[in-house]
């Protein structure tokens, strides 16, 4: 489903030598959960925007859901994002305009049938918990209700995967904890998850994979450990 | 039918940035406005002046009136001439005594000769063309002499010509810093809602998507401010007729919906450029 080949990533500015990723490999499988993580810069952001193809690889090979960064044509990035749901640590929320009309928005700009958003939207906002807050403004809901307003917009259109990106950042540990317990039951859904985090103490408390990132490179990857674990037993 | 709403939706959740583009294009519009206004009525005078060109053949003594209308007939078939009148000795002694009221007791009898007066049509005025027609008509033996005040009117072709070249460069000139006015302004609403164009590119809006509301709220601001520079410049111009006792013409309805056509066209460019630039920067 997810397939990163040899991929190094050079930022047109950067200085020479200095590369955001550098040869990194992995798989991601249908409906599996992901932590990315690793000290700031290590590559995890640089990352994500890879998979939404926000960026394309210096080299190596990016496939996401049958499309190739390395072929990709620009008017089908909108096609494949459809199908993502991206979240940030700032929410990204439009500030102007309530819950529902956040969630709305990114229904009525794909061009979806006016007469489903309503519905949609509702559902979306309860599979996060703020049925009850729909019409309230962002600057009236607390840092972890702005999160599940992000999350309805990134779920609302039945994603195949979630990208997150340290989407606990800026939330007290009550509203983590909040936070991702909702991702857990996006992924019992089906949906795969992949989440940028600084949080250790949330990737220890599972056992879901691992993937930890340093200077570019993939220092350590559960699924690689499990592999090895298999083959001594 | 979303892309309007939106673009209307913008003026509404920014009203104040709104008005200062509007007014942007306006001023810089009426600064295109006023210029145009002067060449216009520019153009306007030297038409008038144009008017007056003339070729008079004067016929020597003794033609008979017969052979001058013959000749009149014939000269009036020429593809530049507009018409032509037969002026005997007679109708030109009055007219000498009209024109020049103090000598009017000076001529007396038939001192002066007869002429044909030749109007041309608009756009044979030149000082070319007028000599072609001059050439011809000296080709009747009993024309004398033929006047058609060469001087000034190489004159009036010069005038003309350098003031259509500058115009033409000044109103390039104009209608440049215009448009960039204008697309800064733009830009400046499209900074504004950065962060919208940012989210909606994150949810797979097409780039047609998002671009399809800034380029109608270009147009609507361009059809505002062209039609508020309008009506700045008609009260420009009314301020002159009533301080310097100006008589100058005004647009005329074609030319003031081509303003204000140029006006959406611009705000459509402008907008263009700036959402252009601004997706492919992001």
């Amino acid at each position: 489903m997810i397939r990163f080949d040899t991929v190094t990533k050079v930022y047109p500015r950067a200085a020479p030598g200095a590369a955001a990723l550098h040869n990194v490999s992995f798989r991601i499988a249908k409906g599996e959960f992901v932590f990315l993580t690793g000290p700031s810069g290590a590559g995890k952001s640089t990352i994500l925007k890879l998979l939404y193809m926000d960026e394309r690889p210096t080299s190596g090979d990016v496939r996401i859901s049958g499309y190739n960064s390395f072929d990709i044509k620009r008017r089908d990035i909108p096609k494949l994002r459809r199908r993502l749901g991206i979240v940030f640590q700032d929410f990204r929320l439009l500030e102007d305009r309530s819950a529902e009309q956040n969630v709305a928005f990114a229904l009525e700009v794909i061009g979806t049938p006016p007469a489903s958003i309503p519905g949609k939207v509702s559902r979306a906002l309860t599979q996060v918990g703020l049925a009850s807050k729909s019409t309230a403004l962002p600057r009236e809901l607390s840092g972890g209700e702005q999160q599940r307003v992000a999350f309805a917009r990134a779920l609302v259109n039945d994603p195949f995967v979630l990208i997150a990106d340290e989407p606990t950042g800026n939330l007290d540990d009550r509203a983590t904890r909040g936070i991702f317990q909702l991702l857990r039951e996006i992924n019992a859904s089906g949906t795969a998850v992949i989440m940028a985090t600084h949080n250790l103490e949330l990737v220890r408390s599972t056992d879901f994979r691992t993937i930890e990132l340093n200077h570019g490179s993939i220092v350590f990857d559960s699924a690689e450990l499990r592999k090895v674990e298999v083959e001594i037993d | 039918m979303l892309a309007l709403r939106t673009a209307l939706a913008a003026f509404r959740r920014s009203p104040l940035l709104s008005l200062l583009s509007v007014t942007t294009i306006a001023f810089s519009l009426f600064a295109f406005g006023l210029f145009g206004l002067v060449a216009l009525n520019i153009k306007n005078a030297l038409q008038r002046v144009e008017e007056r060109v003339e070729v008079r053949a004067f016929v020597a003594e003794g033609t008979t009136i017969e052979q001058l209308i013959a000749a009149s007939d014939q000269v009036s078939k020429y593809p530049e001439v507009l018409r032509v009148d037969v002026v005997t000795q007679e109708q030109a002694l009055e007219r000498a005594r009209k024109e020049l009221g103090e000598f009017k007791d000076v001529f007396e009898g038939q001192i002066l000769p007869a002429s044909m007066d030749i109007k041309l049509k608009p756009g044979f005025r030149d000082p070319v063309t007028v000599r072609k027609v001059v050439d011809r008509v000296r080709e009747f033996d009993f024309v004398d002499d033929v006047r058609f005040g060469e001087e000034w009117i190489s004159q009036l072709y010069k005038l003309r010509n350098i003031a259509g070249v500058a115009g033409i460069a000044l109103g390039l000139a104009f209608a440049g810093v215009a448009v960039i006015i204008i697309g800064a302004t733009i830009r400046m609403a499209v900074l504004a809602r950065s962060r919208e164009i940012s989210i909606m590119r994150l949810v797979g809006a097409t780039d047609g998507f998002i671009r399809r509301p800034f380029l109608i709220e270009g147009s609507i601001k361009g059809v505002l401010g062209g039609g508020l520079a309008l009506v700045l410049t008609y009260l420009a111009m009314r301020l002159l007729e009533q301080y310097l006792h100006f008589q100058t013409v005004f647009f005329d309805r074609r030319l003031a919906t081509v303003g204000i056509l140029f006006g959406a066209l611009i705000g459509l460019l402008g907008s263009a450029v700036s959402i252009g630039r601004h997706l492919r920067q992001v």
